[in-house]
């Protein structure tokens, strides 16, 4: 399912004195299969672009393209139901949008409302608690009873479980500790590569962007400002200034490294292995030398 | 869908309704909901809504807006309208097809209750797209303080007033959010049966309430620790300020009531 954005603008509570512009021109592509990540600062658009993606917001002007399915702002009824049943999206706290009396039940929402068969409905959600590694006892217990990160998780596994082929995560580790966080990242990594996912990340986290993403789009003030690889887009510090972001940590100290040493380092190191790994072959170059 | 919603909301700006003491407004409206039944014929309904139009050209609200967000309203004036058309028999009968006769007494009630009834909206609408809520809770807590000697508690409704205002943009986002999120998991409210509707809705509010619960227990705790031990003792930030146009506002309302006293029929 490819997706694509031409020319979408998108304003709040149009022709109203509260209305407020919150996308301009939007031109981007997104490929099956792929990983992008959606990087901004708080307010730059970021939330609003991913709710057109399933169809909950309709651009004001221009059109979104689903797959085959064409968003404009007159689309209705099946053709967004249709977009909805293959887009999964991960809210921010989707903790929150629990409410079934048990976890299993909870799960299963998803997928019945989108007329999987009851069994096999239940026989994912199973599934699922197990993947994401929640204990078993877990499935008959009500979700308020667990624990925040357990919610959360809870809440994920009742987003895969209708087998989304794309998948929006809206900054999905928010409020997590540092451990759990990295859990849950991996979890979606596994899941887009052995299920062919296409997945969108939103995120504040350059670290995470660097790391998983194959494509990053850089959202300033309603615009998508700069599109890329990482390697080019969250190595250029001063546009990332310029747009109120950072660089990530590796690079940063990539940076700082090279400045002290008076050497370049081959490429850019966008993951802390990465970077270890350079600067060890280069020790070891050096090494030889002596 | 509630983008358009216009009632007991805030428009900020700044006109001479903006710079009104809350107490003169609520004061005003309270007696002109009095003072808009004093009209019974051509003459005093003619005051009444130059009047009303005089008072929302001062507070400088967009005329169109205005109306676009009373939309809901007007479904309700017009059915009154038609109720009476219909079902007034008085005085002498202006249409007469198969069993539908209008009298000339109906349109006239018809016209005179709808128009009352608009105009009651269109000043009560006025006073919240002026007035901060913040200001409202202020108001209403002064001009309630006297019933403090019949034990009444004062202090803690209008606590709760303001509190519950403060949090009404916020509950209405995490409604819009929650609903948002269990339509991205295929729950349909805007379709099916009456009975498939009402169950849909049960994914919004358990999660609406739960939420609720939290965020009532956190503000509590954080009410506490910040030292708040009810209303006894308190001192006040926002100082009301009552200036002469504040008086000046009643003076007019006394004046708008005395003419239309002179021309009732």
């Amino acid at each position: 399912m490819d997706i694509s954005f031409q020319q979408v603008n998108f304003a709040y509570a149009p022709n109203t004195p509260f209305e407020k512009k919150a996308l301009h021109d939007i031109n981007t592509t997104i490929k099956t299969g792929s990983y992008t990540a959606v990087i901004g600062h708080t307010g730059s658009g970021k939330s609003t672009l991913l709710l057109h993606l399933n169809g909950l917001l309709k651009p004001t002007e221009g059109t979104v393209r689903v797959g085959d399915t064409l968003i404009t702002s007159e689309t209705k009824g099946k053709a967004l139901r249709n977009v909805r049943r293959n887009v999964g999206i991960v809210f921010q706290f989707p903790e929150h949008q629990l409410f079934e009396e048990t976890v299993e039940k909870d799960i299963m929402f998803g997928p019945l409302n989108f007329g999987i068969p009851e069994e096999e409905a239940r026989a994912r959600a199973h599934e699922l608690i197990e993947m994401l590694g929640l204990p078993p006892d877990v499935a008959h217990k009500s979700p308020f009873e667990l624990s925040g990160g357990q919610m959360r998780r809870v809440a994920i596994a009742g987003v895969l479980a209708f087998k989304p082929s794309v998948l929006i995560l809206d900054e999905p580790t928010a409020g997590l500790d540092p451990q759990g966080r990295r859990e849950i990242m991996e979890l979606f990594e596994r899941f887009h590569k052995e299920e062919g996912l296409t997945t969108i990340l939103v995120t504040h986290s350059m670290e995470d962007a660097a790391r998983y993403a194959e494509h990053v789009i850089v959202m300033h003030e309603g615009r998508a400002v700069l599109a890329g690889p990482p390697e080019e887009v969250l190595t250029d510090a001063d546009q990332l200034a310029a747009y109120r972001l950072e660089l990530p940590r590796s690079v940063r100290f990539q940076r700082d490294f090279e400045r002290l040493v008076h050497c370049r380092l081959s490429t850019s190191a966008l993951t802390e292995e990465k970077l270890a790994e350079m600067i060890a072959k280069l020790a070891k170059e050096a090494g030889e030398l002596k | 869908m509630m983008e358009k919603m216009i009632f007991g909301r805030y428009l900020p700006g700044d006109s001479i309704t903006h710079r009104l003491d809350p107490r003169s407004k609520l004061i005003f409206v309270f007696l002109f909901i009095f003072a808009v039944f004093l009209a019974n014929n051509t003459a005093t309904y003619a005051i009444l809504l130059g009047f009303t139009v005089f008072v929302i050209l001062l507070s400088k609200i967009r005329i169109p807006f205005l109306l676009g967000g009373l939309k809901p309203i007007l479904f309700l004036v017009v059915f009154t309208l038609f109720m009476h058309l219909f079902l007034t028999r008085e005085g002498e009968v202006l249409f007469h097809w198969k069993f539908i006769s209008i009298y000339e007494e109906g349109l006239r009630q018809g016209i005179y209750i709808s128009l009352r009834f608009l105009i009651l909206v269109l000043m009560t609408t006025v006073l919240t797209l002026t007035t901060s809520p913040i200001s409202i809770t202020d108001g209403v807590e002064t001009l309630l303080n006297p019933l403090k000697r019949l034990k009444l508690p004062v202090h803690e409704l209008a606590m709760m007033m303001s509190i519950a205002l403060r949090f009404i943009p916020t509950l209405m986002d995490e409604t819009d959010k929650i609903l948002k999120a269990q339509l991205a998991r295929g729950s349909d409210i805007s379709s099916g049966s009456v009975q498939q509707r009402v169950k849909a809705v049960i994914p919004l509010l358990v999660p609406l309430f739960v939420s609720a619960f939290k965020r009532a227990e956190d503000l509590a705790i954080a009410m506490e620790v910040r030292g708040y031990r009810g209303g006894e003792g308190r001192t006040r930030f926002r100082k009301l300020q009552w200036q002469t146009s504040d008086t000046m506002v009643l003076v007019l309302l006394g004046v708008l009531s005395a003419i239309m006293l002179y021309f009732r029929g």
